[in-house]
């Protein structure tokens, strides 16, 4: 019965490990939410929302530019990625069952896997070396191509999930195949679609690598969008790396602004979820 | 006659958008190649095996910074992947259905938390933690093994290689999770019937069946980690060196382009960061490649091998 | 006959649903018990509280008794992991493990409980796959993945990851229902060679199969045992009205 006994032993252990790792994880969650809050409200003021960046030693300098900036870059990659992606995401779903759509596919992925930092490289090489300038339509060009292959996956994804007799039901009364993915397949799976398109946009809000050498940041507003522009997340790193304090309390207030930006993202994608899980019931 | 043809121009445009995709990413392999040839025609095969980053001489050789990548991310794997394993069996196996929900949420926000912020609280919170008591403790006890020797700094391999091993265990645990479930309840029942105990069966049955799909979640874990750039740039102290030390500043490929590439004067400098990035993004490529096939593998063998 | 397993007053529940209701019945050693009754009647839920593999369904509940040579297998200090062992399984589907071999999966309860001997377990796993009458179609591949044989082979493989573990008495939860015509009287053969050695106890939905295989059946319907007896007297002279019914195929 000995082994026996050593076998239940090492069952509980075993178990009671399993059980320590998962909540031992939730320590570096609380810990960092801990200082952002903490830290983030702590330094953060109305002159935050509405002051540029000062130098060392002055006082009321914010993030507003680096807020809108960061707005303008967000919105300049959804110009481009989201039709780009959507329309991939079509072809996948409708076109895609050959040999060009698994090529499309597999290049989808590995995109996927592209570390950002030498998807930035490439926005360097294509537009700041020609161009002879840092800019926010190279930052814009970046973040979405990282946008990009998530878009396409989820239509593709929800774009599959509409039922066939819906299509079949719309070609029979004799409506173009472009008609009807259009204007029902695509409106049917809408919400879905929509969900991956604001996760994908999380997903960017807080990308800082891609930025460094292509919006490069700017502690003025941004002349044009042919010029450097700030953005919230290379603020934090430029403050949180510096030896002031001053500027590090507004890193901490930095990160704490782009995580309620983020989260709210996140948070409205999963109110979409709910609706578009409620809507055949309902409808 | 009008719908045939909208439909051929529906088929067109949407082909032609897709294939965009693909273009960009052949010409991203093609400019960056193309960027990385005076480096590549000036160092050859030197530049992976060779330890000099001088820009002042214009001599140039990466293997600091593979070694900080290569060890900076085997040591997040060390950590992560027992603990992601721990978290998935607790999560698919253990917990009562009431803490399941919550817990994996908690989990995956981790996955949200953006890179720079994870490189503030690193800066802030981590670095100093383990430099007053986790690097004095491993230095009194473990001293003897040369990777816990030296002056303790907070900042270092260390520190890079526990944020990333916190980044990626969402990845991983997330994947595993999934990969657990899709187990047959069959096969825990075979285990239990045979007198297995609970953890028993978990290993028999779960872990055993899920082998390939939880190679692939912890290879997907290590593509991340090889190419996070900004968390690991703002704790791992910026120094190429190669120590045996895990105390010691490192540099990782990703930090090196994030902090100097701005400052590359020299078209050979430029070059040389740009090359450091192709060889990230064909090894990520490579990575991935694995990781998705054993993951579909294993995705595939729950439908198949399992005769009725 | 010696009696080996006594069931009094068992109720097994799904959450709040009765699956079984108040099951008495006494099954003899060394010969096979089989349990017949359309499908949802309980009959698997009654073998699977004899070997207490119920409850890891959650939940689930069990009350009564059941008695392994005399000894409740439910009083609270006894394991269920122990009385799985003395009670093997069979499933409905074959459920080899797919990453070991087929000497490992014969091997593994062996190994769960520390055997750690080469020539024993070899010794064993042969012994456990001659009984299973598998030996000679796997004796040369014997490394190979459990999963590379045929269905009616994976199943026969199972029953020697069982015998293996030398189990008192045998569980058989319809054991053909997912095999072709041949593979399903190879077990059916399997099983009356088993029980010179074994108690078995086997659900089917196949009256013929009862009528082959067993000496004594109990029938169930919606949870309840209608009738049990001698497995000759319930097919040529049920005495209640609805086992002859269920014999005549007038349901189910």
């Amino acid at each position: 019965m000995n082994t026996y006994k050593r076998r239940k032993i090492a069952s509980k252990l075993m178990c009671a490990a399993a059980f320590l790792c998962a909540f031992l994880t939730l320590v570096p969650l609380i810990s960092i939410f801990g200082y952002v809050f903490a830290k983030g409200i702590a330094s953060i003021n109305p002159d935050f929302f509405t002051n540029l960046p000062r130098p060392v030693g002055e006082p009321g300098g914010g993030m507003s530019n680096a807020i809108v900036g960061t707005l303008i870059l967000i919105g300049l990659s959804c110009l481009w990625a989201i039709p780009l992606g959507i329309i991939g995401g079509i072809f996948l779903s409708e076109f895609g069952n050959n040999k060009l759509g698994t090529t499309v596919r597999f290049t989808a992925d590995v995109l996927n896997g592209v570390p950002s930092i030498v998807i930035g490289i490439f926005a360097y090489t294509l537009f700041v070396l020609p161009m002879k300038s840092f800019s926010a339509i190279s930052g814009a060009f970046a973040l979405g191509m990282i946008m990009i292959p998530t878009i396409m996956r989820t239509t593709e994804e929800m774009l599959r999930m509409v039922p066939r007799t819906l299509r079949e039901a719309a070609l029979a009364l004799g409506i173009s195949q472009f008609r009807t993915t259009v204007s029902i397949v695509l409106r049917t799976a809408l919400p879905g679609i929509l969900t991956g398109i604001l996760l994908a946009i999380a997903r960017i809000a807080g990308e800082t690598a891609p930025l460094l050498f292509t919006a490069f940041g700017n502690r003025f507003w941004h002349q044009s969008l042919t010029q450097p522009i700030a953005a919230l997340p290379l603020q934090i790193f430029v403050y949180a790396i510096s030896p002031f304090d001053d500027w590090r309390r507004q890193a901490w207030a930095g990160a704490f602004v782009l995580i309620v930006i983020i989260f709210l993202i996140s948070f409205i994608s999963r109110f979409v979820i709910g609706l578009h899980y409620k809507s055949p019931s309902s409808r | 006659m009008k719908i045939k043809f909208v439909d051929q121009a529906f088929k067109r445009a949407t082909t032609v958008m897709a294939l965009s995709v693909v273009a960009l990413v052949v010409l991203l392999v093609f400019s960056m190649a193309c960027r990385s040839m005076p480096a590549i025609r000036k160092f050859g095969w030197h530049f992976l095996f060779t330890g000099t980053w001088d820009p002042v001489k214009e001599v140039f050789g990466a293997l600091p910074f593979i070694f900080g990548t290569v060890v900076s991310s085997a040591l997040a794997l060390l950590i992560a992947v027992p603990v992601s394993l721990g978290i998935a069996v607790y999560l698919a196996e253990l917990a009562p259905s009431y803490i399941k929900q919550p817990l994996s949420f908690l989990i995956e926000l981790l996955a949200a938390i953006p890179s720079v912020v994870y490189g503030l609280w690193g800066i802030f919170a981590l670095a100093p933690f383990l430099r007053g008591s986790i690097q004095p403790f491993l230095s009194k006890y473990f001293g003897f093994l040369p990777i816990f020797q030296g002056e303790f700094y907070g900042v270092g391999m260390l520190t890079a290689g526990i944020i990333l091993s916190i980044m990626i265990i969402p990845t991983i645990s997330s994947i595993s999770r999934e990969v657990f479930l899709a187990v047959p309840f069959s096969q825990r029942e075979a285990a239990l019937a045979l007198g297995a105990t609970r953890w028993e069966a978990i290993r028999l049955a779960v872990l055993g069946y899920a082998r390939p799909g939880v190679m692939g979640a912890v290879i997907l874990g290590l593509g991340r980690a090889l190419g996070e750039t900004m968390a690991v740039t703002m704790v791992i102290g910026n120094r190429p060196e190669i120590s045996a030390s895990l105390f010691a500043p490192s540099y990782t490929m990703a930090s090196v382009i994030a902090n100097e590439f701005t400052e590359a004067t020299g078209n050979l400098y430029l070059s040389a960061l740009v090359e450091i990035g192709l060889i990230l993004f064909f090894v990520t490529l490579v990575v991935n490649i694995i990781a998705r096939a054993l993951v579909w593998k294993v995705s595939g063998k729950v439908k198949g091998e399992i005769r009725e | 006959m010696e009696e080996r397993v006594r069931v009094s007053n068992l109720n097994a529940y799904f959450g709040n649903t009765r699956a079984l209701k108040d099951i008495n019945i006494a099954i003899k050693a060394k010969i096979v018990t089989a349990i017949i009754g359309p499908s949802g009647c309980g009959k698997s839920t009654f073998i699977r509280c004899i070997n207490r593999l119920h409850e890891v369904v959650p939940n689930t509940k069990v009350s009564g008794e059941v008695l392994l040579d005399g000894e409740d297998i439910y009083s609270p200090d006894v394991d269920p992991i122990e009385i799985r062992r003395k009670i093997g399984m069979v499933f409905q589907k074959p459920n080899p493990f797919p990453v070991l071999s087929i000497y490992d999966n014969v091997a593994a309860g062996l190994k769960l409980n520390g055997v750690k001997k080469k020539d024993y377990l070899d010794e064993i796993v042969e012994g456990s796959l001659r009984r299973a009458a598998l030996w000679d179609e796997v004796k040369d591949k014997i490394n190979a993945s459990g999963v590379s044989l045929s269905g009616g082979q994976q199943q026969r493989l199972c029953i020697a990851r069982c015998l293996a573990v030398k189990p008192e008495v045998l569980l058989f939860d319809e054991p053909c229902a997912s095999l072709d015509p041949i593979s399903t009287s190879k077990i059916e053969e399997l099983i009356l060679e088993l029980k010179k050695y074994y108690t078995i106890v086997i659900v089917t939905h196949n009256m013929q199969q009862a009528a082959r295989v067993s000496d004594h059946t109990a029938f169930f319907l919606l949870g309840e045992m209608i009738e049990f007896g001698k497995t000759q007297e319930i097919f040529t002279a049920p005495k209640d009205k609805r086992t002859e019914d269920y014999i005549t195929g007038r349901f189910g």
